[in-house]
């Protein structure tokens, strides 16, 4: 027998191989496509066109569903890789004479006085975005407000710019630094925490979290306490909600105190 | 007739060299997230060398342990001298760039994404490309096995194809083909997203091309595994093969139905229909069937060869069976370990069992007591076989040999057991760290700590590995003779074209993947809105 009479039905092993294979395909999709579908009594299909597509995995319309309302706003910042890219002298410059409005509280060098975030060498994505939060109301605060909503796309970026330029200074009460607590290196993994340091430094750093070394230790407190309450909301998809609210407040006092301890010159320099 | 031992030899070496450090990071892992090791305080390492863990021991080492003894076996088979041997050193050297290309990015924390790609994570766009070289590199092997066979058939019209022949190009189209869906993964979904032309990925449909590779790549690294069971152990302890024609039928069903299978791993992914769920784990249950034919076959002759010894009675044979033999001891170890980790296997293909354990410590349990455990002893099994006929030099020292094999298969079973177990209780897998101090996870510390124990076990023997064969090329020189496999009970004289070709069972082959996974992909590539951000690794 030659290779050009294997596929045909004369040939037993061909009509032996190819039947059992294709009654095997046959019966499992009977059973997973319409037999099983129609197994479950807390699905019901309208027929069994309806179970197969199901089965196939079409994608449906489900009935019924209704969007949960949203009382506020939501952080709606688009960042792409060319929204801060590379600033111009210019930009920064036009920054820089923004920002005497900010220096009140920020500081004419970007460290603060007041309890108010070190901006000096903050990465431009974080005042970005928090820059349009303000304005759009996804983020409220009583001084802070006022001063963004007038901002236009340009002076938000141009200030992000300006901040991110200026060097990294200490803060303006340096404290002796302190040991890493658990909660910043390891998290804990049993409530859902991620470490601090994997995404505000000291571990690793991700896009659109702020490096928190130096920074004032009753301003990061409080912003714990009002992600844990909800009262600020401008973390997409809950990420500072859900580990806040799982922290103890020893975990909060711990982690605030051990970054505002922290020289900020040790921030790995990203640009 | 091995005419092109160097070849064969770089192969080997390559294979083993990289398999040491793969060896050596993979005990780290296992001590670093262990009790008794203190934590490193930097998650990322630990992924960093996860990644060249699972690269290394997936891509690059079996591959080149298949590509090596696939080229032994066409030349001693066929007594043909190897074809395309220039072929045959670009795909070699093809393996070394692409490896070398893949592990640069990953020890510099650009790629540390895992072996499996876990899009929407997307690493330095070199992993990618080296780890296609690698593949393709592989693929000349497979043409080259093709072609050998090809000629030879052109000489011996009409001819049994020798079964260690017969299975290894079976294994090398397995491959093939099953490389096709990691293929397609990278080509159109991951490579035009780390080479910055888009910045979404269908995550969902990569997934499902990847499981097209996932499962029956397992089935690929178990090829020299079965190919040694049947045509090498029955001749080292001698006995014969029961039947030439079973043996052929399991590698064909191996075949047909390791690949359209892989959807098992996707049990817990939403976007897989339910009923293609099903088919897929029903046809997982099938691949059983080839399984337990070759442990019914080679039992058989096992017994042959213990008979032939003089061994008597219902079981009394099992005790003339030469238990001082490395190669007997290497395949029961083996078998061991395969049962242990097939009935596991039956366990994730269950969709319901799945449930408890699926993505738990209790699937890196499995899969490392099938490969690491059932198939890489059988490695080591060809490596000892070999060596002789490729140095022209004797391996002296049988009772290192038995004391490795041992080791290796003591300290699988010391690592993998306890990982089942916690699997059970409900420890997560590809974690860095855990930390043992809470009530929660604290009784699972003892398990944990046995298993890294287990792991230092497995290293220990695996250096022990690679010092016998370095000693190996060193010692007093032999003529080992000709390199032959097991002979049949019966010797086939004709064997039907059916058992004698690959077509018909390659064509099913395919023809199963489009059944099996041709709308899920369709369904997925033509629905809108599926796309999410890609996650860059070590992105700012």
């Amino acid at each position: 027998m030659s290779t050009r009479d294997l596929f045909t039905f004369s040939n037993r092993h061909f009509t032996i191989g190819v039947g059992i294979t294709a009654a095997i395909l046959v019966v499992t999709a009977i059973a997973g496509f319409v037999v099983l579908p129609f197994a479950q009594p807390w699905v019901r299909f309208a027929n069994v066109w309806d179970a197969i597509c199901s089965a196939a995995g079409v994608a449906q319309r489900a009935a019924n569903v209704t969007t949960p309302d949203q009382p506020k706003r939501l952080s709606e910042v688009v960042l792409t890789s060319r929204t801060l890219s590379r600033p111009s002298q210019e930009a920064i410059g036009r920054g820089a004479t923004l920002a005497q409005r900010c220096a009140i509280c920020h500081g004419p060098t970007g460290i603060s006085r007041a309890d108010s975030p070190n901006l000096a060498g903050q990465y431009a994505a974080v005042i970005y975005k928090e820059l349009h939060d303000f304005r759009s109301g996804a983020r409220a605060n009583a001084v802070m407000s006022p001063f963004a909503v007038n901002l236009t796309d340009e002076e938000i970026a141009d200030l992000s710019n300006y901040y991110a330029y200026l060097p990294r200074l200490p803060a303006y009460h340096p404290t002796p630094q302190l040991p890493k607590p658990n909660i910043v290196i390891y998290g804990a993994p049993m409530r859902g925490i991620a470490p601090c340091g994997s995404c505000h430094g000291s571990l690793d750093n991700k896009t659109g979290s702020p490096w928190l070394e130096g920074q004032s230790e009753a301003y990061m407190k409080a912003q714990l306490q009002a992600f844990a309450s909800s009262e600020r909301r401008n973390d997409i998809s809950q990420q500072m909600r859900n580990i806040a609210r799982a922290m103890t407040s020893q975990e909060i006092e711990a982690a605030a105190a051990y970054y505002a301890s922290q020289p900020p010159d040790i921030v790995k320099a990203v640009d | 007739m091995l005419v092109n031992r160097k070849l064969i030899l770089a192969h080997f070496w390559l294979a083993f060299a990289v398999f040491g450090i793969a060896l050596t990071l993979g005990a780290w892992q296992m001590f670093i997230r262990s009790p008794i090791g203190t934590w490193l305080s930097n998650p990322e390492l630990y992924y960093r060398s996860l990644t060249a863990h699972g690269t290394v021991m997936g891509y690059v080492f079996p591959t080149l342990v298949a590509m090596g003894f696939g080229y032994a076996i066409s030349e001693s088979a066929l007594e043909q001298r190897l074809i395309g041997v220039r072929w045959a050193w670009t795909g070699f050297w093809l393996i070394v760039i692409g490896s070398v290309m893949a592990v640069i990015p990953i020890a510099l924390g650009r790629a540390s994404v895992l072996y499996t790609f876990y899009p929407p994570l997307i690493g330095n766009l070199f992993y990618y490309l080296g780890v296609v070289l690698v593949v393709v590199g592989s693929w000349i092997w497979v043409a080259l096995m093709s072609i050998n066979l090809r000629v030879w058939r052109k000489a011996h019209p009409g001819a049994a194809v020798p079964l260690a022949m017969f299975a290894n190009v079976a294994g090398s189209y397995l491959w093939a083909w099953t490389a096709v869906g990691a293929a397609l993964e990278l080509l159109l979904q991951i490579i035009p997203v780390a080479a910055g032309l888009k910045n979404t990925i269908d995550a969902g449909l990569a997934r499902v091309f990847f499981s097209w590779t996932l499962h029956a790549i397992v089935y690929f690294w178990l090829m020299p595994t079965y190919i040694a069971y049947y045509t090498i152990v029955p001749r080292a302890i001698g006995g014969r093969v029961y039947s030439d024609t079973m043996a052929r039928i399991s590698f064909i069903l191996f075949l047909v139905v390791a690949m359209p299978i892989g959807m098992h791993h996707t049990f817990a992914d939403p976007q897989v229909g339910a009923g293609f769920k099903f088919i897929h784990s029903a046809f997982t249950a099938l691949v059983a069937l080839p399984t337990l034919l070759t442990v019914f076959t080679i039992c058989a002759s096992v017994e042959i060869a213990a008979r032939l010894r003089g061994g008597r009675g219902l079981f009394g044979w099992i005790g003339a069976l030469p238990w001082d033999n490395p190669m007997m001891l290497a395949l029961a170890f083996s078998f061991i370990m395969l049962g242990f980790g097939g009935a596991g296997g039956l366990i994730n293909m269950s969709y319901q069992l799945d449930a408890s354990i699926h993505n738990t410590q209790w699937i890196t349990g499995h899969f490392h007591l099938i490969f690491g455990g059932a198939i890489v002893i059988m490695y080591f099994a060809i490596a000892y076989d070999l060596w002789p006929h490729l140095t022209g030099r004797e391996l002296i020292d049988i009772r290192l040999i038995r004391t490795q094999l041992w080791l290796w298969f003591i300290g699988m079973i010391v690592t993998t057991f306890p990982w089942h177990w916690v699997g059970i209780l409900g420890m997560p897998r590809r974690m860095a760290y855990f930390d043992f101090g809470d009530p929660a996870i604290a009784p699972q510390a003892l398990s944990v700590t046995f298993s890294a124990i287990g792991g230092f076990v497995l290293l220990a023997s695996g250096i022990m590995f690679i010092v016998i064969l370095a000693r190996g090329m060193r010692a007093p020189q032999i003529d080992a003779g000709a390199y032959r496999f097991a002979l049949a009970v019966h010797q086939p004289t004709t064997v039907p074209v059916a058992l004698n070709t690959h077509a018909l069972w390659v064509a099913l082959m395919i023809a199963l993947t489009i059944t099996n996974y041709g709308y899920p992909i369709l369904n997925l590539a033509t629905t809108a809105g599926t796309s999410v951000p890609a996650v860059y690794v070590g992105a700012q």
